[in-house]
């Protein structure tokens, strides 16, 4: 099972209140992504629920009992660190067999379980090396071993591929995601990026200075944004947000209009001068410059001939606008 | 940059300090050898020549010598063991958050500014000395008679007091050493459920490994040489009791005047030092590879 109730949770260091109250339901088997700017507290809130921290106040439940003054090592978590934290004197097979050891697992077991685990992430050649001796995505794979042999009741990710390149992080994303639904169990991730929060979570959790602004499936919070933050990190490139007259036109405080749902037509009711045309084949990126309204991010096909300084004319697609009142809020 | 031309450039301007060290080293351990096969007495002048090995039989035959050696021993061994364990504990200790971290470092940091003359003076006048001393105020105050710690347990003192004079030096490095272990490990031998013991043992232990070889090579060279604590507190005695190598060295030099016995003695010593770094080097210096 892994079924994590935070009621309350708050975490001061000092005077600095980095949580002042969160309450979350994780249920058994989803994979939720807590997603946030470096600072928001993603990391502090990550690490209350491993126990690696301790609580200012506020309650978590694991399984429906009490663990929040249970020590790490009895939460029944397991945890993959962003420098993955191997030990650096023991072969893979120690690191993945150190935990069962703590246990005090018989050796036989201890050695079915790493057999199957190595089996499972392609490391059965890899036993004996010491991790000095493997590449970046290797060493994921045994801090991943290590967490998968104690059969935890939710994994805990603290932004696990943030030290990879990126074609090894879309790998390893993929293999992530494949583990759990062959594992079926409870996975928090942290990270900063949203593109690895929308791909992988079943659940998104977006944290802004130690609060929750929002918590949904990833469409969800493309869709339907519940405020001004949200809205601005969910989706690349970031939504265009419009104040002043264009926005009191539409009854709000700010407009919100996506880059891929602004149309180039020619009687669009904007008009603007091209600042910048990225062509990446699939898409063009342009920066439009619109006189009353600021700098727009357009994305439009691949087959647009258009270049700095052209003259175009632009607007929104009917209903795919979002309007926000002066709180942030969406209306 | 390591071309042909440039490395037989390198070469030609290390050469100069290379020459000269190895003039430095040489000429003295040539005029040892050269006085260890001859008759060299300082208090009769007169009659020299070579005498062949008996300078080395007369050291081997000395009882005094394997004393010697063995008091040589059991000051590097029960020094190392000393401020290696101790060093442990204490950094471990000084490595937690307290209030007046800092001044607590220095404390603990201060006896290796002390020169060692300087040092067994301290403890052979107001620690160990059976009138004056602390110790011997503390044996009173438990009622029993004060120990007469340099006259019968001489060797047990001067291992104290060199390991007192040493022990901050293997703090120092074990400290820098368990400060660079990063976190992350901890906390991950924590969440994978292991106890503070099982955590040093199995994560603190291993990191410190080559620390602890460094502390051990380093401090062995300057404890095979050890002499002015002992010239200070026993000078060597009582009898040869805590005579070492060095020491018994000193004294046919110096109080013997026999410049030939005791430039055998250093390069018996020389040898000594050798066959204990090479036993080093075998036993803990793959520690050192990367």
């Amino acid at each position: 099972m892994g079924k994590i109730t935070l009621t309350q949770v708050r975490k001061s260091f000092g005077e600095t209140h980095v949580i002042p109250g969160i309450d979350l339901n994780i249920e058994h088997g989803e994979f939720v992504v807590f997603v946030g700017p470096s600072g928001c507290g993603k990391s502090t809130l990550l690490r209350l629920i491993a126990g690696l921290e301790d609580i200012s106040g506020g309650k978590i439940e694991i399984d429906g009992t009490d663990a929040t003054d249970l020590p790490p090592g009895k939460r029944g978590l397991a945890m993959v660190f962003q420098s993955y934290a191997l030990y650096p004197h023991m072969s893979v097979k120690k690191n993945i067999a150190f935990p069962l050891k703590m246990a005090g697992m018989d050796e036989a077991a201890i050695e079915a379980k790493v057999q199957s685990a190595a089996k499972i992430l392609n490391l059965a050649n890899y036993l004996e090396r010491k991790p000095g001796q493997l590449s970046g995505g290797q060493r994921q794979r045994v801090a991943i071993g290590r967490a998968i042999v104690r059969e935890p009741a939710a994994f805990l990710f603290d932004e696990p591929l943030s030290n990879l390149d990126a074609a090894l992080r879309v790998t390893m994303r993929q293999e992530i995601s494949e583990l759990h639904q062959k594992l079926a169990t409870t996975m928090i991730y942290v990270t900063h990026d949203q593109v690895e929060a929308m791909t992988m979570a079943d659940k998104i959790v977006v944290l802004n200075a130690g609060r929750i602004e929002q918590v949904g499936a990833p469409l969800e919070l493309y869709n339907h944004p519940q405020n001004l933050f949200v809205a601005g990190f969910i989706g690349s490139p970031k939504m265009n947000l419009i104040t002043g007259a264009e926005a009191q036109k539409h009854g709000c405080t700010t407009l919100g209009v996506r880059p891929e749902y602004i149309e180039v037509s020619a009687d669009g009711p904007w008009q603007g001068t091209i600042g910048l045309a990225e062509h990446l084949g699939s898409d063009t990126f342009l920066k439009v410059d619109v006189p009353g309204i600021g700098m727009l991010t357009v994305r439009g096909s691949g087959e647009m001939h258009l270049h700095h300084g052209n003259q175009i004319r632009l607007g929104p697609q009917a209903g795919k606008i979002y309007r926000f009142g002066p709180d942030g809020k969406a209306l | 940059m390591s071309t042909q031309s440039n490395r037989a450039a390198a070469r030609l301007m290390v050469a100069p300090s290379v020459i000269l060290l190895f003039i430095w080293m040489i000429v003295p351990l040539a005029m040892t050898l050269y006085f260890s096969f001859r008759l060299y007495r300082l208090l009769s002048p007169e009659r020299s020549g070579w005498v062949g090995l008996a300078n080395y039989t007369w050291f081997l035959k000395s009882p005094e010598f394997w004393q010697a050696i063995g008091n040589t021993l059991a000051l590097v061994g029960g020094v190392l063991v000393i401020t290696v364990v101790l060093g442990i504990l204490i950094a471990l200790l000084i490595d937690q958050p307290v209030k007046g971290q800092g001044v607590l470092r220095i404390l603990v940091i201060a006896p290796f500014f002390v020169m060692p003359p300087v040092a067994a003076s301290i403890w052979k006048n107001l620690f160990m000395h059976p009138q004056n001393g602390l110790f011997a105020a503390v044996s009173r105050a438990f009622g029993a008679d004060p120990i007469l710690y340099l006259e019968n347990h001489p060797m047990l003192s001067v291992i104290g007091i060199v390991s007192w004079e040493w022990l901050p030096f293997a703090t120092l490095i074990l400290l820098t050493a368990m400060q660079s272990l990063s976190s992350e490990q901890l906390e991950a031998a924590e969440m994978d459920g292991a106890k503070p013991i099982s955590r040093f043992r199995y994560i603190v232990l291993p990191h410190l490994t080559r620390s602890i070889t460094v502390v051990i090579l380093i401090e062995t060279i300057f404890l095979l040489g050890i002499f002015g604590e002992i010239f200070t507190t026993t000078q060597g005695g009582p009898g040869s009791a805590s005579t070492t190598l060095p020491y018994m060295i000193f004294k046919q030099a110096i109080a013997a005047k026999d410049i030939g016995r005791a430039a055998a003695g250093g390069i018996i010593a020389v040898i000594l030092a050798n066959i204990v770094a090479i036993f080093l080097m075998r036993g803990i210096g793959r520690n050192l590879d990367a």
